[in-house]
């Protein structure tokens, strides 16, 4: 049950991408930086949260989960820190997943090599 | 004559060409008439700049082999491809030791090389030339698009980019298929911002390029057995036939273009059609010189169309300058 929630989710995040890749003329890195925006502001106003409960890594591993986090964290920074703690908070609480995607990703780009398509 | 096309007055002739194609167009419906088919579109290079260097550079030493001529003999070549300083064409050149014309007309390149190679053989200054130009999928995804380890999704308007490259060897001496008339293009930019839809970009220049050609020579389009387009694709060929056809010329019954041609769109998967210097090479270095020695074809308008693109000016959020330069490649000497 846990994985068909965060498949439903995870899902629906990603067809929301590919609707606005196929109807607009927005490039991947357009949605991708509207993506991770869209995640901090729905973080921000409390919407995320629910969605992270009901669907887990479904609505974590898309890159508006990131966002949530980046927002989460700051908001939480600023509660402990104060206004040091907002700018702080967010980094703070994706580090983790920062320094994990710069690791893996120099690993594999030592493993392997780009092939045409 | 006119006031873009100039016409020869003597004869130059192609007497050699080569195409050599990468694997998935290799795979498509003119995969007879190529010279060399690769396996492997690295081919055992480093990087696929380098390769398309090498393939660029094989081109070029097997038209001239097939032009039963040695480089020596060669006095200009005349070269472009898509990348940043041009430079497959400019590293090929390296190699090469002719005497180069290094030339930027993106996917027009063909007809530009063609173009200033057949007016400097008119004009005495050569006996032989070499005009090439080559492109590769993957190192022009790098420049224009995406880095393909972004792994990015391509729209449904996108053409695929050619990996091969094309050479002609064009001579004051030989027995044809002859260059007989130039159109050279002016550039058209009708506001087109959009990196994914080249074609609808292109078109009208090839349009105007067309219709002036017509105008200038006196030709009408039933005088040609083939009129082909660079790379305009699924996209720019519906307009461009509509549009002609505003212009009072029917070219519904012999018209084509070689992104179209080169790939099968719906087998391969290439969306719009294909695209890139190599693709208007290949195709005329190929398929159209093959089936004009049989004698298929007589009179071929060879219309290459570059769209000017700089990923630099669509991020400051200029349009796309479209250009398109046509050749007419006839048979017979008149």
């Amino acid at each position: 049950m846990e994985y068909l929630k965060a498949f439903i989710v995870g899902g629906l995040i990603c067809v929301i991408g590919q609707i606005i890749l196929d109807t607009t003329k927005l490039t991947p890195a357009h949605i991708l930086v509207i993506f991770l925006t869209s995640g901090v502001f729905l973080g921000g106003i409390g919407v995320y949260e629910p969605l992270v409960k009901f669907g887990g890594a479904g609505a974590t591993v898309p890159i508006s989960g990131f966002g949530y986090a980046l927002s989460k964290g700051a908001i939480e920074g600023a509660k402990t820190k104060g206004v040091i703690g907002a700018f702080s908070g967010g980094l703070e609480a994706t580090a983790g997943g920062i320094a994990a995607a710069i690791l893996f990703g120099y690993i594999m780009s030592i493993v392997s090599d780009p092939k045409t398509k | 004559m006119g006031s873009q096309t100039v016409k020869m007055e003597n004869t130059v002739s192609i007497i050699g060409t080569a195409s050599i194609v990468g694997p998935k167009e290799g795979d498509g419906p003119l995969k007879t008439y190529f010279d060399m088919i690769l396996e492997d579109d690295l081919w055992g290079q480093e990087s696929f700049e380098k390769a398309e260097s090498k393939i660029q550079e094989e081109s070029i030493k097997l038209a001239i082999a097939n032009a039963n001529l040695s480089p020596q003999d060669i006095e200009f070549l005349f070269s472009g491809d898509l990348l940043n300083q041009i430079t497959s064409s400019s590293y090929t050149a390296r190699q090469m030791e002719i005497p180069y014309f290094g030339l930027y007309g993106a996917c027009s390149t063909m007809t530009e090389s063609l173009s200033l190679g057949a007016m400097i053989i008119d004009g005495g200054f050569a006996n032989n030339v070499v005009c090439a130009t080559s492109s590769h999928f993957s190192s022009a995804e790098r420049q224009f698009r995406f880095p393909l380890e972004y792994g990015s999704q391509r729209n449904f308007s996108s053409q695929w980019t050619v990996t091969g490259a094309g050479a002609t060897v064009l001579s004051s001496t030989g027995n044809g298929p002859y260059i007989t008339y130039i159109t050279t293009g002016k550039i058209l930019d009708l506001g087109i911002k959009d990196a994914s839809n080249m074609g609808g970009a292109m078109a009208p220049a090839a349009i105007h390029t067309i219709s002036q050609h017509f105008k200038d020579t006196g030709y009408t389009p039933e005088d040609y057995d083939l009129i082909i387009t660079g790379d305009l694709g699924l996209v720019g060929k519906k307009i461009l036939l509509d549009l002609m056809r505003k212009d009072g010329y029917d070219l519904s019954k012999n018209y084509s273009d070689c992104g179209i041609k080169i790939f099968d769109g719906v087998e391969q998967d290439t969306h719009a059609g294909g695209s890139g210097c190599g693709c208007a090479a290949t195709v005329f270095n190929g398929y159209i010189y093959k089936e004009m020695m049989k004698g298929n074809l007589n009179r071929v308008l060879l219309v290459a169309t570059g769209a000017l693109h700089s990923p630099i000016m669509t991020f400051q959020g200029e349009s796309i300058p479209g250009i398109a330069h046509a050749v007419t490649i006839d048979n017979l000497f008149s």
